[in-house]
């Protein structure tokens, strides 16, 4: 039953968000979006080592499990117990303001096997464990699947990456900004009349060419404003390579933060997208700055795509598992158990480190070597729906994360 | 409906060529297959258990590095583990290339088409971190020696091959009453088991409850792939007792062959025999195929004990395999204006990678251009574009493999990949593009659509007249 079903209802959820852009059918016509809240999900894939991110450098055993991680020069106090890696300090104004937030001491329920394929599927499915139904859908498809009037642009799915928390028998709209289409005129003419007569290709090209030309557009205003219009000419712009963004940065995840925040100005609500490069086996300070960077230039990109719509929006980026709290002998970590959480967005109560944090003595840890889980992550997940969306709890509990006990309100939005 | 050349190499082939003409008839096709496999001798793909790097050694070149910590040969170890990870690396490439190119250059287009459906359904990713290289060895070892015989053999092959029994957690299954169950506190791991009996055999409408899977897990246990020593069956991880599966009941004995029986039965069901015929007819025809089709191939099933050349035999046969397939027509949601009606044609889709091979093909890319590109060439122009059209290379959403229906792969995103594809790189890889005006012909052969002709001729650009023709539905179609 697991993929039929799903599938079925998931192709038709592709179909429905390829009749919108249809030359007969306005956007307007099918403006339904549930909601004027926002919230995007960041997958951090390979494990992002949480207590170097946001390093609890008031706990005494912190300094001695991390012989060359734990360096105090750099970092940025938080609350004198936790301090932000340097490599996140371009969001330190956003703690000031109570934009940025985080969690420490969370997990998935997944535990001992850590194996990254597993711990992401189980993150992403939102369920227990993977062995148990089978469920392939994921935990964002299933919280659309409760709401009526869902249409496809409501939620999308951003990047290569196959997103399973997005998949499912709710619509949902997926697409890479790495799609590029560079079309003459008559070329477009040409494919309209090659696809004339077959409804589906017809449908889904107009679609690619319409997500193409208003990232051509939004291209085009934003040369604009530093006088550099008129140099692009929609339609011949590489959906892949629209402007860097503010500041001037770039890569592959300043794009994709670009188009989430380009999609959620517009008919989108919900956007999803995944971050790699966290796996720090060896080297971390190296590489663990730049992952961190990489995460900070795509909060900032959204916040400055947003505009005036990052107040409503909450953005949660979530990794499969934490790393060991002990620093392993290539100064890197392995994989782990419990990690943290980054929270950000206009509609956060942000400024804090949420978490009942567990300390670091070797009796706290778990199996003797991870950060101990205090509370499940997906009860933030939950919450942030809930507030964002105003879900019953029976639907996170039941629906979304089935068997899971929300517990408390963290009180993570304004 | 007679035997047509033409759709005879699309719908059951790689696609049109011009270097081979399509195949004269249906016996033609047959006796291809029966005979010599000459793309896998000129692409070759070591088979697993040849295969290089093997597990073995990275798991060594793994534990050398991790003692060599802090000693003197550390730097010496690391360089020895990087230079396995990327020799793995190259090798997967390796594979990428073969596959891809031996559906261009092949005059027996339906082994290649064959090879792909079979290994989608018994798919496996690479579950162990050093094992990315190791797919394509997995399907050139329990796969393709089997698609001309009885599935019962590729059954027994792949369901006990160690890259199956890593992807479903067979390894780490065992008895909870077995001496090794006992001594570790642990039992049964369902995954292989289940689906065995809802994606491999019976079909998940097929006649077995949870109690089968349950016991069928029992059975199982024992299989084992130990990544140093390879395939084993330990009895010592078999659950103690005789196991009863769909009111079979298998020897008590913890063997190789109580396992080889259950299977063998599970090959030889009639659930399992309309599940293959529906799923070949779904693969090669439609997505709603003819009830008398999918009859006559589960019946040509039954009849000669699961021999897979009976069922394609009775593919060709029927008349259905040949017919036009009326494009469905999606209207989800009332628009003004006519409805379009169904048009006449294939209804099926070809995945991208069969699209991207297909098109190579047509354009007769030479397969030495492909077999020569390095890894970045490989990413920009083959694999990358794969993934934008939404199918990574070996690397499928699940262990159901990849989707059959059209709308799973005409979405927005894989068309802008399949047009900024069809666009671009056929004038990066070759150093002449055709005339879109024979390539039309070439592509689509004499009954190219008339719109089709018509961009060819009417194209600003030759590299914009052959990425319509290839964007066009009769190209993507099959």
């Amino acid at each position: 039953m697991r993929n039929t079903l799903n599938r079925r209802g998931f192709l038709t959820g592709v179909l429905g968000c390829s009749v919108a852009a249809s030359p007969f059918v306005t956007p307007i016509a099918l403006a339904s979006a549930p909601w004027d809240n926002r919230l995007v999900v960041i997958i951090l894939r390979g494990a992002m080592d949480g207590l170097d991110a946001v390093q609890p450098y008031g706990d005494p055993a912190y300094a001695a499990l991390r012989p060359t991680l734990a360096r105090p020069e750099g970092m940025a106090d938080l609350d004198g117990f936790y301090g932000l890696h340097p490599a996140l300090a371009p969001v330190l104004p956003l703690w000031q303001k109570g934009e940025l937030g985080f969690v420490q001491a969370v997990s998935t329920p997944y535990r001992d096997r850590r194996s990254h394929f597993d711990g992401q599927d189980i993150l992403e499915a939102g369920t227990p464990g993977l062995d148990a139904g089978g469920a392939r859908d994921g935990w964002l498809n299933r919280m659309l699947q409760a709401v009526p009037g869902v249409v496809a642009e409501t939620a999308y799915a951003i990047g290569r990456e196959q997103m399973l928390i997005l998949t499912g028998a709710a619509p949902a709209a997926r697409w890479s900004p790495d799609a590029r289409l560079r079309l003459s005129p008559q070329a477009r003419l040409l494919l309209e009349r090659v696809h004339a007569d077959d409804p589906l290709f017809h449908a889904a090209s107009d679609q690619a060419l319409a997500i193409v030309d208003g990232l051509a557009a939004e291209a085009v205003q934003d040369r604009a404003g530093q006088d550099r219009a008129g140099q692009v000419m929609a339609g011949q712009v590489m959906a892949g390579q629209v402007m860097a963004g503010a500041g001037g940065l770039r890569g592959d995840h300043v794009r994709l933060a670009q188009f989430a925040a380009g999609r959620l100005r517009g008919e989108t609500r919900i956007a999803s997208f995944s971050i790699g490069g966290w796996d720090t086996h060896g080297n971390q300070a190296n590489f663990l700055g730049r992952a961190l960077g990489r995460l900070s230039d795509t909060i900032i990109t959204l916040r400055e795509g947003l505009a005036q719509d990052w107040d409503r929006t909450a953005v949660i980026c979530l990794t499969e598992f934490g790393r060991t709290a002990r620093e392993n002998g290539t100064r890197g970590t392995d994989h782990g158990t419990g990690g943290a959480v980054l929270l950000a967005g206009g509609a956060l109560r942000g400024g804090r480190v949420l978490g009942d944090w567990p300390g670091l003595d070797e009796s706290d840890l778990y199996a003797g070597r991870d950060l101990m889980p205090t509370r499940d992550v997906r009860a933030h997940a939950g919450w942030l729906m809930r507030g964002l969306f105003g879900f019953d709890r029976a639907v996170i509990e039941g629906a979304v994360f089935p068997g899971l006990d929300l517990g408390a309100d963290p009180g993570l939005l304004l | 409906m007679p035997f047509d050349p033409t759709l005879a190499a699309i719908r059951f082939g790689t696609g049109l060529s011009p270097r081979h003409a399509p195949p004269r008839d249906a016996g033609a096709m047959l006796a291809a297959l029966v005979g010599p496999d000459g793309a896998a001798q000129a692409h070759p793909i070591a088979p697993f258990s040849t295969a290089a790097p093997s597990l073995r050694a990275f798991r060594s070149l793994s534990r050398a590095r991790r003692a060599a910590l802090g000693t003197p040969q550390e730097a010496a170890a690391e360089a020895a583990f990087q230079e396995i990870r990327l020799r793995a690396r190259d090798q997967r490439t390796v594979h990428f290339h073969a596959t891809l190119a031996r559906g261009i250059m092949t005059p027996d287009g339906f082994r290649e088409r064959l090879a792909l459906f079979w290994a989608d359904h018994f798919t496996v990713r690479a579950r162990n971190a050093f094992g990315g290289h190791l797919v394509a060895p997995y399907v050139e070892e329990a796969i393709r020696p089997h698609l001309t015989g009885r599935f019962a053999d590729m059954l027994r092959a792949a369901a006990t091959h160690p890259m199956m029994l890593d992807y479903l957690d067979q390894s780490r299954s065992m008895g909870p009453n077995s001496p090794a169950g006992q001594r570790q506190g642990r039992g049964l791991n369902e995954n292989l088991a289940r689906e065995l009996l809802e994606l491999h055999t019976l079909g998940v409408d097929g006649p077995y409850g949870q109690g089968d899977v349950r016991q069928l897990a029992a059975l199982l246990t024992g299989l084992v792939h130990d990544p140093d020593a390879g395939f084993d069956y330990r009895p010592r991880m078999a659950e103690p007792g005789a196991e009863t599966v769909l009111g079979t009941t298998y020897s008590a004995r913890a063997e190789l062959a109580t396992v080889h029986a259950a299977l063998d039965d599970l090959a030889a069901h009639p659930a399992t025999a309309a599940h293959l015929a529906r799923k070949i007819a779904v693969h090669f025809v439609s997505d709603d195929p003819d009830p008398g089709l999918v009859a006559a191939l589960r019946d040509r099933y039954l009849a000669t004990g699961g021999d897979l050349m009976a069922v394609y035999a009775a593919l060709f046969d029927h008349p259905a395999a040949w017919a036009p397939v009326p494009v469905p027509v999606p209207v989800p949601v009332p628009v003004p204006g006519p409805v379009p009606g169904p048009v006449p044609g294939s209804a099926k889709v070809k995945p991208p990678f069969a699209y991207v091979q297909s098109a190579l093909r047509a354009l007769d890319v030479p397969v030495a251009r492909i077999v020569a590109l390095d890894l970045a060439a490989s990413r920009r122009w083959l694999m990358g574009p794969l993934t934008v059209m939404g199918q990574s290379w070996e690397e499928p959403p699940g262990p159901d493999g990849w989707p059959e229906e059209a709308e799973a792969w005409v979405t927005p995103q894989g068309m802008a990949g399949r047009i900024g594809w069809a666009m671009d790189v056929p004038g990066a890889l070759l150093e002449t593009l055709p005339d879109p005006r024979d390539f039309v012909r070439t592509a689509l052969g004499e009954a190219a659509p008339e719109a089709v002709r018509f961009a060819a001729r009417a194209a600003e650009s030759v590299a914009e007249g052959i990425g319509v023709i290839l964007s066009s539905p009769a190209f993507n179609r099959r």
